[in-house]
């Protein structure tokens, strides 16, 4: 790695002592050594584990649930419904005060999602609670499942979750986030050049080498200590608190070191349901994801589909771009309305265009619920926006590289949120890595600055 | 039928920690008797190496070295609250907590510390090994260690501070969208270069070359390690990842690392990294977040760069060999 | 259920417990023996993290029944440094900065381990084949296999 110390020198203050220095990470004599705590590095007396029973159907009616077989399994200690949870009807991101609530704990009436849980075992070893939730008996009336953006948003298509009565998410503007900046027709009317196109995107796995889980032990004080590996201690003791109905006082996170995250474990999914085991049992619960778990019941990185529209002129000036953007939220909201919104927010990308239109959805499905993953909101959109970039230069016959120096924002701009620019650094990276890349561009881009507007 | 290269370039920015804020993160700060610091947080450390650049935050803002400095986290016994680790925000809103508590604790110990030297508290400074003493006069000193030792025994002091960082939330202006998603933005570029098999519609990437704007390396051992790991991600959604390859058919679904595609130790690119430091207005020592934007820009610089290759576009992640074969043989068609 | 012993050298001391039949090595060494330095990731085979070695050979402790190492040598990466003195791999993980989140670095190690028993100068290619069954998601794997290379160089120095 080089650090470029001669950009933006003069804006910098170097004289640090700890700061900027390439210290070992305390940290990594834990990891070679085999010494590093995780959650799971933990045993003790007595721990039951917990297996979920999980939905074979996209979209299905429970008609009756029969755990009488599973019950009489050896080993078998506690079977938990939906009727065992204080709190049921939950959504994260209520703490923030997103609602509405839109997920059961365990699934009550009916199943919105392959995959989703309806019955928790509980016995002495993992082999007898997998073997006891095969027993469990749940009747399904099977109802027709919708899987894609397309189907989802088609004026006679089933309402995918009740809580929200349409298959997307309702903002206070209304189907979609938007942004309305300038006036987009006019800048396609004047542009030389129209170039409308769609890209889409599959769910990506966060893969943590280490899956998701948690172990709770019920303390003699009536507190719970939950060893989580959770990336937001708080936001799981308050969730967790809410759907308990149980005081936070009660309640004791402990983290530690997390085996890889990626923003796959900020869903509040693992930890309630293993505190009300413990609670229930008075017993330490073990509730750890398989690696199917992982790879197919955690949330996925949303598929999405982005449709881009530019408006574009013969000398490179990008006048008018309108986005039309879709994330598949799957059947229940997590952070998507977030993640959209976050990424109606990052649209048209760091160029400066004078009109631009927004408009972000977040489109719920019978698919197993995305949430956050690094980039969130963001990855996919510049995958579009760059290839889009890419198109548009080749489209006016102009060098790619050269092409974005020309639409790069600088200091001062105002973006189509209306925030103005400010501590830009696009075209500089941009610089060097014509330098890097061996990729020459005209000496006037070499020149540029992100402080200034040259003439 | 050939192996056929080509180059493509992305630019990106991103934005730095939650999205419209609104996302606290609070920090104690406190010495012992000995003038070792404890920093206490609830934050978690997901590998990216928090605590490691936590601690040299504090050394440098309390004026000790990083390895008198521990840091206590995860724990909401003990920890005061904090948002969680996720969108780019725990070095900039953990590390502004804790700055502030840290700054809080140092005045205290230079209080301390002037009234053991008889002088004023505004007129010391910190030598960063360790001792205390009156600007432009060296010899006018007192070591951090028996600073503590007064602080505790004899002036019944509690060297220590609080620290809270919250950027306040924006809230959308309904019909324009109106709004202020982020208080600073990282930078990158990226040129990608690849090998297609036009045959097998099979891609090699031979180089990335990205250079990263992040506001300041606060540890550059730890900032390169994590860009190198980003840029491999970035590569390995670009061509590799997905749990359903035929969405929204929901079948062939991965269930495991036999079935869920990423690059191996022999797939991977040879890869260069440039940082560049601009520094932010809000940042600590200027610092933004680069742990998410680090894995964008490979993604549509390796897309176009198999555009330049063999002339087709995929415009659908992951660009899987099928996805390129079925594009080549519809440009063959179509020619 | 029925218990079963099994009996092994365990970083070369002699361990020995009652465990269910069925036990997989990786169980037994977690939660019967303390030694919680290989991980669990995928516990079918498909990760690397579980990576121990049984008389010299790389073996995926989820994946084996324990009382097949009956009255074996077994070596986990908790074994490897001898007190403070850290394994020329360990020194080179550190060094290199080859870790990250650190699940995957004890089996990754054991991987890295049996390659230079094998071959003390292996070249890249080598280092790739030997870790090429152990994922990693954070370092995007090159400076892991600068440091095997790197402390096969200090080895051959040391020699």
């Amino acid at each position: 790695m080089k650090l470029a110390k001669t950009y933006f020198a003069d804006e910098r203050n170097d004289d640090f002592s700890e700061i900027g220095q390439p210290l070992p990470r305390t940290d990594l004599r834990g990891h070679v050594t085999g010494r590093t705590v995780y959650f799971a590095d933990r045993t003790f007396p007595g721990m039951l584990y917990l297996k979920m029973v999980r939905s074979p159907h996209h979209h299905a009616r429970i008609l009756s649930i029969d755990t009488s077989e599973a019950e009489k399994h050896p080993g078998v200690v506690r079977i938990l419904t939906a009727k065992d949870v204080p709190q049921n009807l939950y959504t994260i991101l209520i703490l923030i005060q997103v609602g509405p609530e839109d997920e059961h704990v365990l699934a009550e009436d009916k199943v919105r999602w392959k995959g989703e849980a309806v019955v928790a075992v509980l016995a002495e070893t993992e082999r007898a609670a997998q073997e006891a939730a095969a027993k469990v008996k749940v009747e399904y009336e099977v109802l027709e499942p919708v899987l894609s953006i397309e189907d989802a948003l088609k004026p006679d298509a089933p309402i995918v979750n009740e809580h929200h009565g349409r298959n997307y998410y309702l903002y206070d503007s209304g189907e979609c986030r938007k942004i309305r900046f300038g006036d987009v027709e006019e800048g396609f009317a004047a542009a030389d050049h129209i170039l409308e196109e769609t890209y889409q995107s599959s769910p990506i796995e966060h893969a943590p080498v280490e899956t998701t889980g948690c172990i709770v032990v019920p303390e003699a004080n009536g507190r719970f200590t939950c060893y989580t590996n959770t990336q937001a201690m708080f936001f799981t003791l308050d969730n967790a608190s809410i759907i308990l109905q149980m005081p936070g006082h009660r309640l004791h996170m402990v983290g530690g070191t997390v085996g890889g995250g990626f923003g796959g474990k900020v869903d509040v999914i693992v930890e309630p349901i293993a505190i009300l085991a413990a609670k229930l049992t008075g017993r330490p619960v073990s509730f750890i994801y398989t690696r199917e778990e992982e790879m197919q019941i955690s949330s996925p990185r949303a598929a999405e589909k982005i449709v881009i529209k530019d408006g574009v002129m013969r000398d490179g000036r990008i006048v008018a771009r309108k986005v039309t953007a879709y994330v598949d939220a799957g059947a229940y909201s997590r952070h998507s309305p977030y993640g959209a919104q976050k990424a109606a927010a990052h649209f048209p990308g760091p160029y400066t265009i004078p009109n631009v239109w927004i408009d972000s959805y977040c489109v719920y499905t019978n698919r197993t619920p995305s949430s956050a993953m690094r980039g969130f909101g963001v990855t996919i959109a510049d995958f579009a926006l760059e290839v889009q970039m890419d198109k548009l230069a080749r489209l006016i016959g102009m060098d790619p590289l050269e092409f974005r120096f020309i639409n790069a924002y600088r200091d001062g701009d105002m973006k189509a949120h209306r925030q103005p620019t400010e501590g830009a650094a696009l075209i500089e990276c941009m610089q060097e890595a014509s330098i890097v890349a061996d990729w020459p561009v005209d000496e006037r881009f070499m020149a540029m600055s992100s402080r200034v507007r040259e003439g | 039928m050939a192996w056929k290269r080509g180059r493509g370039v992305a630019a990106i920015n991103y934005p730095t920690g939650m999205n419209l804020g609104g996302d606290p993160t609070q920090a104690l700060v406190h010495s012992t008797p000995t003038g070792n610091f404890m920093v206490t947080l609830s934050s978690v450390d997901l590998g990216q190496g928090l605590r490691q650049v936590i601690a040299q935050i504090c050394a440098e803002t309390i004026g000790v070295p990083t390895e008198w400095v521990t840091v206590d986290t995860a724990d909401t016994d003990t920890g005061p609250h904090c948002m969680g680790t996720f969108a780019s925000r725990g070095t900039h809103r953990v590390g502004n907590a804790v700055i502030r508590a840290a700054q809080e604790a140092r005045q205290v110990m230079l209080e301390v510390a002037a009234e053991e030297l008889e002088a004023d508290a505004a007129d010391l400074e910190t030598d960063g090994k360790g001792n205390i003493h009156v600007k432009g006069a060296p010899s006018l000193s007192i070591s951090i260690f028996e600073t503590a030792l007064a602080a505790h025994f004899k002036h019944g002091r509690s060297i220590s501070g609080r620290g809270m960082f919250l950027v306040p939330r924006s809230y959308p202006e309904t019909e324009t969208g109106a709004m202020k998603p982020s208080t600073c933005y990282a930078h990158a570029c990226t040129v990608a270069e690849v090998e297609v098999d036009d045959e097998t519609g099979e891609v090699r990437v031979l180089s990335i070359k990205n250079v990263f704007e992040i506001g300041r390396a606060l540890n550059p051992k730890m900032v390169e390690q994590q860009l190198i790991g980003g840029s491999w991600m970035g590569m390995s959604h670009a061509l590799y990842e997905t749990t359903e390859p035929y969405y929204p058919v929901r079948d062939h679904g991965a269930r495991d690392f036999n079935e869920y595609l990423m690059p191996g130790p022999g797939d991977i690119a040879e890869t260069e990294i440039v940082v560049l430091e601009r520094p932010s207005g809000d940042g600590p020592f200027g610092a933004k977040g680069p742990g998410e934007m680090c894995a964008n820009p490979q993604i549509p610089a390796i897309a176009n760069a198999i555009y330049d290759a063999v002339g087709v576009r995929v415009d659908t992640l992951p660009i899987t060999p099928e996805r390129v074969l079925r594009a080549l043989r519809a440009q063959q068609a179509a020619a | 259920m029925a218990k079963i012993a099994v009996q092994f050298t365990l970083n070369g001391s002699e361990r020995a417990e009652f465990v269910e039949s069925g036990s997989t090595l990786l169980s037994v060494l977690r939660d019967k023996m303390g030694d919680t330095s290989p991980k669990a990731g995928c516990r079918q085979g498909s990760c690397g993290a579980c990576s121990v070695i049984v008389d010299g050979e790389l073996t995926l402790a989820c994946l084996t029944l324990a009382e097949t190492s009956n009255g074996k040598d077994v070596r986990t990466a908790a074994g490897l440094s001898s007190g403070d003195v850290l394994h020329p791999l360990q020194r080179a993980f550190e060094e290199e900065f080859a870790a990250q989140c650190g699940f995957c670095t004890p089996g990754m190690i054991m991987a890295a381990t049996v390659l230079l028993e094998r071959n003390p100068n292996p070249s890249r290619e080598d280092v790739i084949e030997a870790i090429s069954g152990n994922i990693c998601r954070c370092t995007g794997y090159e400076p892991i296999i600068r440091a095997v290379l790197a402390a096969a160089r200090s080895n051959s120095v040391a020699a």
